[in-house]
């Protein structure tokens, strides 16, 4: 039993972590070799050129020149991908902030006072979710062209909040339910207004909760593709749209470069998800655990 | 005038409970009250009402001339102790001692102070540092209550704050609260279900049941003079035997006669004739030869110094009767009781109002 156990892991563990292996692979490979017929996965030092230069070697040459020229702008960008990157974490850090922001404030009320029709508020904010959100790129589109707000990050940031923002009250209610309101009571004895209860009780207690609804929310900001693109053609472009505009490079597309933004993209976000694992399911789980 | 006033106080809960029905109470001030009644009397919501933690759907509550009813509980100056301690668990034992002293404003040095003074009252010197949860539960109890009179309140308000101690730990800290309570002399409503627990804290036990107030007096009055039948009940433990019968006038005398029993026994007093709930408590039960109640022993309870003997009389419960600890007696003994009129007490027999 113990065997099958470890061996469905193992197995699972492997595909799982597969994509993120071949992108590490391919980010250290120079251009040729990640587009070579043989799929290469051994990094040597230097390699021997085949003498018929025929290519069906498994090992290639190791370089950090992609992460080199991660700094430069490639033909039909405006930027380099530093640009974008620093676009994708405004963006994503921003509109998480404000998401998990105004979620815990709305979430607080539903869990503390009563409110006329709570639960059809609530259904209604969920339902936001229910959406496709390719139905709203056209009036979204029109409205942003409207406003101005079209290439701007403002635009990206509100559109994210709003999107972010169910998902937020609904994780933050869960939370801020699992906290006894005794503890809000004794500070109202002890002589403070709600709201300063609030900030001294409530803050420090969801806390935890705050930073898992955040890591939701930048997750899902920084993977979001569809409305970046309708909406942003030049300034305000994020990583995923950066990468995708790739496809039409002239001179093929820089793999290599591409695979080393991703990895740069992607792994902080992995590592902070680890270390947040064990309240990441306790969020997921809708706070319907009790102690 | 007295020093905290309820009048008229009621709470009906948005589902429609109602929770408390009106309650008029008038407390001196310096005096221990303690509200008793069985859970869902309504007296936690009560004291919450006092508290301002609760809004009362009706009526007003009066702190030192005050009308505070509309005030927060922050404007209110009150301490409370909650039932499961409600200790900040962020903060450390002197953090959450001083969070109070903060809300007013106090300089730091004078909340070091204040907080140093009452911790060595509290036994608590040690545990400053300490976090809520690296307590025993009566510390937290204690860290609680210093949390409530750091501030010297108008008022204390404790709602079961040893409800969830063991045996042992409750009958310390209940002698604690009592001293802490006569030194400082400070007004305070407790609330407990604990008949025993509000008999030794009490100057005056407040009976409530079903959202109104049953009674109202010192313990031994409540105990030896209960206005009711859900009083002579509660109270006392085992509470108060009730044998249902009639008085009947005779003669110019007047007679209690149990259900479905031929035994009359003189009252010696004027009672009312009619249907009545004779009350009589365990220790003023005695067995006697020629007892007007005939039954059987189901119980034999052991309780170190005495005994409690449980008598099947025929009668919907079973009659209870305190014995000397020697004095065993076996299951299925038949048995005649009797009992001194003078300790006799009588509840109408419809309204279980006291006669």
């Amino acid at each position: 039993m113990k065997i099958i156990r470890w061996l469905v892991i193992v197995v699972y563990f492997s595909v799982a972590v597969m994509p993120l292996a071949w992108l590490a692979i391919t980010s250290f490979k120079l251009k040729e070799d990640t587009i070579s017929p043989t799929a290469k996965f051994i990094p040597v030092a230097s390699k021997i050129e085949s003498p018929d230069g025929s290519d069906t070697s498994v090992l290639f040459t190791a370089s950090t020149d992609a992460y080199r020229r991660l700094g430069a702008v490639n033909i039909g960008s405006d930027y380099s991908f530093f640009h974008y990157l620093a676009n994708s974490l405004i963006i994503g850090a921003l509109s998480a902030l404000s998401a998990v922001g105004l979620g815990t404030a709305c979430a607080y009320g539903f869990s503390r006072f009563r409110i006329a029709g709570a639960k059809d508020w609530l259904f209604f904010i969920l339902s936001t979710r229910f959406l496709p959100p390719l139905a709203v790129v056209v009036p979204v589109f029109m409205m942003y062209r409207q406003f101005n707000l079209q290439n701007t990050h403002v635009g990206l940031i509100l559109l994210y909040t709003s999107f972010n923002l169910s998902l937020s009250v609904w994780l933050m209610k869960g939370f801020i339910d699992d906290i006894p309101r005794a503890y809000e009571d004794a500070a109202l004895v002890d002589g403070y207004s709600r709201l300063q209860a609030f900030w001294r009780i409530i803050v420090p207690h969801a806390a935890t909760g705050m930073a898992v609804t955040a890591v939701f929310c930048l997750i899902s900001a920084l993977n979001e593709y569809g409305f970046a693109m309708a909406l942003n053609s030049s300034r305000a472009v994020t990583v995923p749209v950066y990468f995708a505009g790739l496809q039409g490079n002239i001179s093929g597309v820089p793999w290599p470069q591409v695979a080393a933004g991703a990895l740069v993209f992607v792994v902080p976000v992995a590592v902070f998800t680890v270390l947040v694992r064990k309240h990441l399911l306790r969020g997921v789980t809708f706070g319907t655990i009790k102690q | 005038m007295s020093f905290l006033q309820l009048q008229q106080l009621k709470k009906t809960f948005a589902d429609g409970t109602e929770a408390v029905k009106g309650v008029d109470l008038s407390i001196d001030e310096g005096e221990f009250i303690v509200l008793l009644g069985p859970s869902g009397c309504g007296k936690t919501t009560t004291l919450r009402m006092v508290a301002g933690l609760e809004a009362p759907s009706d009526g007003r509550v009066i702190i030192a001339g005050q009308d505070v009813t509309r005030l927060r509980p922050a404007q209110r100056d009150v301490g409370f102790v909650f039932q499961f301690y409600a200790l900040y668990p962020h903060m450390t034992v002197e953090q959450n001692i001083a969070f109070t002293l903060e809300s007013t404003g106090a300089a730091r040095r004078e909340c070091r102070e204040r907080v140093a003074d009452v911790s060595r009252v509290m036994g608590l010197g040690a545990l400053l540092r300490r976090y809520p949860r690296q307590l025993s539960g009566g510390d937290q109890q204690r860290v609680a209550l210093a949390r409530a009179v750091v501030r010297r309140p108008k008022v204390y308000l404790m709602d079961e704050p040893l409800g969830t101690l063991d045996a042992d730990k409750r009958l310390e800290m209940r002698e604690f609260i009592r001293s802490r309570q006569q030194e400082m002399k400070v007004t305070t409503i407790y609330v407990t279900h604990d008949q025993e627990e509000a008999m030794s804290l009490a100057d005056r036990v407040v009976v409530m049941h079903e959202g109104m107030i049953c009674q109202a007096g010192p313990p031994t009055e409540v105990y030896d003079d209960p206005a009711s039948l859900f009083v002579a009940r509660f109270v006392g433990s085992p509470g108060m035997n009730f044998i249902p019968g009639s008085v009947v006038a005779d003669d110019g005398q007047r007679f209690f006669v149990p259900h479905q029993s031929q035994a009359r026994m003189p009252l010696g007093r004027d009672v009312r004739p009619g249907p009545v709930t004779l009350g009589v408590r365990p220790e003023y039960v005695y067995p006697s030869s020629d007892g007007p109640i005939a039954g059987s022993v189901v119980m034999d309870e052991y309780q170190g110094n005495f005994r409690s003997i449980h008598i099947d009389t025929g009668f919907a419960h079973n009659l209870v009767m305190r014995a000397g600890d020697a004095d065993a007696r076996a299951v299925g003994e038949s048995i005649r009781l009797s009992f001194n009129a003078e300790h006799t007490r009588f509840f109408d027999g419809n309204t279980g109002q006291r006669l």
